[in-house]
């Protein structure tokens, strides 16, 4: 393999920025939400408690989200410096749903919160609530037109090719928007965001209950969190039953790697694996754990659908596709298929920690929480990130070779004149800044933790809004 | 007019909003060590853009993804062809960004001054590179018939496009320590009002040199709004000489409005310059890329255009309340007394 074969390079940046990306995203939209609900707690029954709490993750939410800032701009300009045939390509498209991002939801976002941050003693309280609230929606849009725009390359709609055969061109920007796999993407990737922020509500309540410090806040925080662990894996879970669907509808080469399945099966065959070992070429399998119907339920809610196998589609696309002269139509097996599992089993996981957590909290309990218990709800918390991180690579290498499915391939997308020696040195830069600043920046979040809520002055007898607002404490940098 | 030269101005504006705000934020970066003899001092600079430097930044964000949405062809032949400059840029803009957000969160003197050289890095270098992008955009790159750059970064350093750096980070610069001027309170505020003089001088003399070299360069192409050029360059002249004299008399907020209307103007002496091409091909004429053969589809342009028209000015009207709301001075009183109070 050739070191500085400019595609090499430039899709092991792509996806190793995105995957950082990623690692703050999910915490800036599940934790901003929490936030806002526990400021509105304050704000509503004036309980000082509500405001150390807003405060303490408030703290964490902040460091997270400069990261999340800093590296959207690298994706923002990435497309273009490594992408640029892609971006000839699809810009008409995909530049659109880019351009609402920024000018909805990026500016809502970095403004309000930006209020939100200083103006603890110069707006008024409810003004300073609305404003997390709104920062938050800010987020929240900014994940809907992202993931329309990904999801057009899932699953193009909306579009016709130019005459000459240079572009694709959008002919309605709402079936853009409304595109299925988008819709289902969305509330998926939400409530995934929402079970990583919980588990870290839950992990930095934990460390403080094991060694019962501040338990009339953490206690509540900790109930808090595991509720929410389990709502939104419900939520993941119903949208993701969805998204399968779509999957299997959109890109069946998908659903087929995602289980290696690779002669087309039905009913009772069409099992879904739990665990299987093939051998080293990944031709055939040697022992596995099957649950039968599963697959067929799974890809076409009914007891006896079938499901297409890589073979099959394999020579269907050779025929359907001959035009872009290659023969493999398949993404790495391996990586598909592992990835869907550890995506459901670390989810799934950290979703039942929360509902043990809640047995062993439950007021009526008799004996203390043992250690090992707190410990588990500690280091729990990556889980969730885990399975979001390991649910991306399933998505977008899935989705290989194709960079946009059906229209282009990964390997024409690359920027014809980008040397890849440039490639190396970005992706080494890169690496070594991301690598740096993860350390500190969790360096960070473990001490705001482990220093935990900051006492606040009480507010005189009546309600938040009739306080003096120079006597709360504001942030400066 | 048509819709893709309506959205060549668009994106001209667009930067020029990048330009105008984070222009000062580039300049209270780089003003840390001339300005504050200590940490106090240091955090009364950062605290007057603490509250706007991310939405500041994120003009840039909004210009790129509309340059993108409006012109693709642009968009991935400036990216990709200016790839270690822009690389360099990006990089520079990640460790400022962070280190606004944590040298305040560790009381160790070691840890801040770290940041501090962060940010006065990260400030410096986009402000030198961007001037450099911008003029290599109006001068002309080699580009082959595929729209394809085919310089390497040591193209884009020709006397030319340095010039416009260093345009751009002394205006900048000077820009910047108006803004502390208006911001701050005490002796930064005197240093700043100082320091302003000595470098808004030397900004006349640099920028007047390259509007000059602009118009000359301009004139030669035949460029269609060659008039419109000058009229630009003779305002951002103007406004820039205005705002030193302001300054000298203490008129505070006349200096960085005036440095605004200089850098706004400077845009647009560029923009008149580029039209109609979007960017001129020095290796043949022909493979320029122009605003007809690099924009998207009418039926994008159009759903564009009233997204911008409807969200822009609503983002500036919130931005603008933004301002407002944090229209106090920053003094070195309430810094010392948020330190007592607990914040490192
Ligand atoms: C906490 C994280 C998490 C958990 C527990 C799950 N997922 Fe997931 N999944 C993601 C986080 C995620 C993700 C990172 O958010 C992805 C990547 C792309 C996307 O839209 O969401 C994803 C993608 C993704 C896709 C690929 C969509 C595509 O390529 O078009 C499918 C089919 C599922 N998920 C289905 C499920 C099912 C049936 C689950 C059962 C519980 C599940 N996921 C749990
Ligand atoms: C709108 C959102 C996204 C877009 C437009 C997008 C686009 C792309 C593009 C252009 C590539 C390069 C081609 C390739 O090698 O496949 C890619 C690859 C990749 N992306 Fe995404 N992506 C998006 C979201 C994400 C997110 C959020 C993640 C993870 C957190 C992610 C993870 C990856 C990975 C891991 C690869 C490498 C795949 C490979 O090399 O085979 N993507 N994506
Ligand atoms: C599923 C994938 C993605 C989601 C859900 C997502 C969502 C978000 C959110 C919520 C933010 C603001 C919060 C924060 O800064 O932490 C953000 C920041 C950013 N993202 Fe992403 N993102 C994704 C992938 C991408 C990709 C592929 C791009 C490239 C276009 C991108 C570009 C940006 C930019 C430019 C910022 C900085 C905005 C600012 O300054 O406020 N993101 N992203």
């Amino acid at each position: 393999m050739d070191l500085l074969d400019p595609l090499i390079l430039a899709r092991w940046q792509f996806g190793l920025t995105t995957l950082y990306h990623f690692i703050f995203v999910p915490l800036t939209i599940g934790m901003g939400l929490i936030v806002a609900i526990f400021q509105t707690a304050w704000y509503r029954t004036a309980h000082v408690r509500w405001l150390q709490l807003t405060r303490f993750f408030g703290k964490i939410f902040l460091i997270n989200f400069a990261m999340g800032v800093v590296t959207g701009i690298v994706q923002e300009f990435q497309f273009g410096m490594n992408w640029s045939d892609y971006s000839r390509f699809v810009g008409d498209i995909f530049g659109a749903p880019l351009a609402f991002e920024g000018l909805l939801a990026f500016f809502l976002e970095a403004t309000f919160l930006g209020l939100w941050i200083f103006g603890w003693d110069k707006l008024p309280r409810l003004a300073h609530l609305a404003t997390i609230w709104i920062a938050w929606i800010g987020a929240t849009l900014s994940a809907y037109f992202i993931l329309a725009a990904n999801a057009w390359m899932q699953n193009p709609v909306g579009y016709k090719m130019a005459a000459d055969g240079s572009r694709a061109e959008l002919v309605d920007f709402w079936a853009v928007l409304t595109n299925r796999v988008a819709l289902a993407t969305f509330p998926h990737t939400m409530f995934a965001a929402f079970m990583f922020a919980a588990a870290v509500v839950i992990a930095a309540a934990a460390w403080h209950l094991a060694r019962g410090q501040h338990v009339d806040i953490m206690r509540p925080a900790l109930r808090f969190g595991m509720w929410g662990m389990i709502v939104a894996f419900a939520g993941v879970f119903l949208a993701g039953d969805q998204l399968g669907l779509q999957m299997v509808a959109t890109q069946p080469m998908k659903m087929a790697a995602a289980e290696a399945l690779y002669n087309s099966a039905c009913g009772a065959n069409a099992s879904f694996s739990i665990f299987s070992l093939g051998t080293p070429d990944g031709t055939s399998e040697i022992f596995s754990i099957r649950v039968p119907y599963l697959l067929a339920l799974l890809s076409t809610h009914s007891f006896d659908g079938c499901v297409e196998g890589i073979n099959d589609l394999n020579s269907l696309y050779q025929t359907k596709f001959a035009s872009f002269g290659i023969d493999q139509f398949t993404p790495i097996i391996w990586v598909t298929y592992w990835a869907f599992r550890w995506m459901i089993g670390l989810g799934a996981l950290a979703a039942l920690i929360s509902v043990v957590g809640l047995w062993l909290t439950r007021k009526s309990a008799k004996r203390p929480v043992p250690q090992w218990a707190w410990r588990v709800a500690i280091w729990s918390a990556p889980l969730p990130l885990l399975a979001s991180l390991v649910g991306w690579i399933f998505t977008e290498m899935g989705r290989q070779p194709w960079i946009v499915f059906s229209l282009m391939l990964t390997r024409n997308g690359v920027s014809p004149n980008v040397p890849g020696w440039q490639v190396l040195i970005s992706l080494v830069a890169f690496s070594a800044i991301y690598i740096a600043l993860a350390i500190v920046e969790f360096g960070l979040i473990l001490r705001t933790v482990r220093k935990g809520p900051e006492p606040v002055p009480e507010p005189g007898e009546g309600h938040p809004s009739e306080t003096a607002l120079e006597d709360t404490p504001t942030t400066v940098y | 007019m048509d819709l893709a030269h309506l959205w060549f101005w668009i994106v001209g504006i667009l930067f020029i909003g990048y330009f105008v705000l984070d222009g000062f934020d580039f300049g209270v970066g780089m003003s840390l060590p001339f300005l504050a003899k200590d940490d106090v001092g240091r955090r009364q600079i950062i605290n007057t853009i603490g509250p706007v430097w991310d939405l500041n930044e994120t003009w840039v964000i909004v210009a790129g993804a509309c340059l993108f949405a409006a012109f693709p062809e642009w968009y991935a032949t400036l990216f990709s062809g200016f790839y270690l400059a822009l690389l360099l840029i990006i990089l520079a803009l990640i460790l400022r960004g962070v280190s606004f957000e944590y040298r305040h969160q560790r009381d160790s003197l070691r840890w801040k001054a770290g940041f501090d050289t962060m940010i006065v890095v990260g400030s410096a270098v986009p402000a030198l590179l961007w001037g450099v992008a911008f003029a290599n955009i109006v001068q002309g790159v080699p580009m082959d018939a595929h729209h394809n750059f085919t310089g390497t970064l040591l193209t884009l350093l020709n006397p030319y496009g340095l010039l416009g750096g260093l345009t751009t980070l002394l205006l900048f610069f000077t820009h910047g320590i108006y803004f502390v001027a208006l911001k701050t309170d005490g002796e930064v505020r005197e240093k700043a009002r100082r320091l302003a003089t000595r470098s808004g001088i030397l900004t006349v003399v640099v920028a007047a040199a390259f509007l000059l070299w602009t118009i000359v360069m301009t004139a030669d192409k035949g460029a269609p709004l060659l008039g419109l050029t000058i009229a630009c360059a003779v305002v951002a002249a103007v406004a820039l000489i205005v705002s030193v004299m302001a300054n000298l008399r203490g008129r505070e907020g006349w200096a960085f409005a005036d440095g605004a209307v200089t850098v706004a103007f400077a845009v647009l002496t560029l923009w008149t310059a580029l039209y109609p091409f979007v960017m001129p091909s020095s290796t043949d004429l022909a493979h320029s890329l122009t605003i007809e053969n690099a924009s998207s589809t009418p039926y994008t342009l159009t759903i564009m255009s009233w997204a911008a028209l409807v969200f822009l000015p609503l983002a500036m009207g919130y931005q603008a309340w933004t301002y407002w709301v944090f229209r106090r001075r920053v003094s070195r009183s309430r810094i010392e007394k948020a330190v007592a109070a607990g914040a490192h």
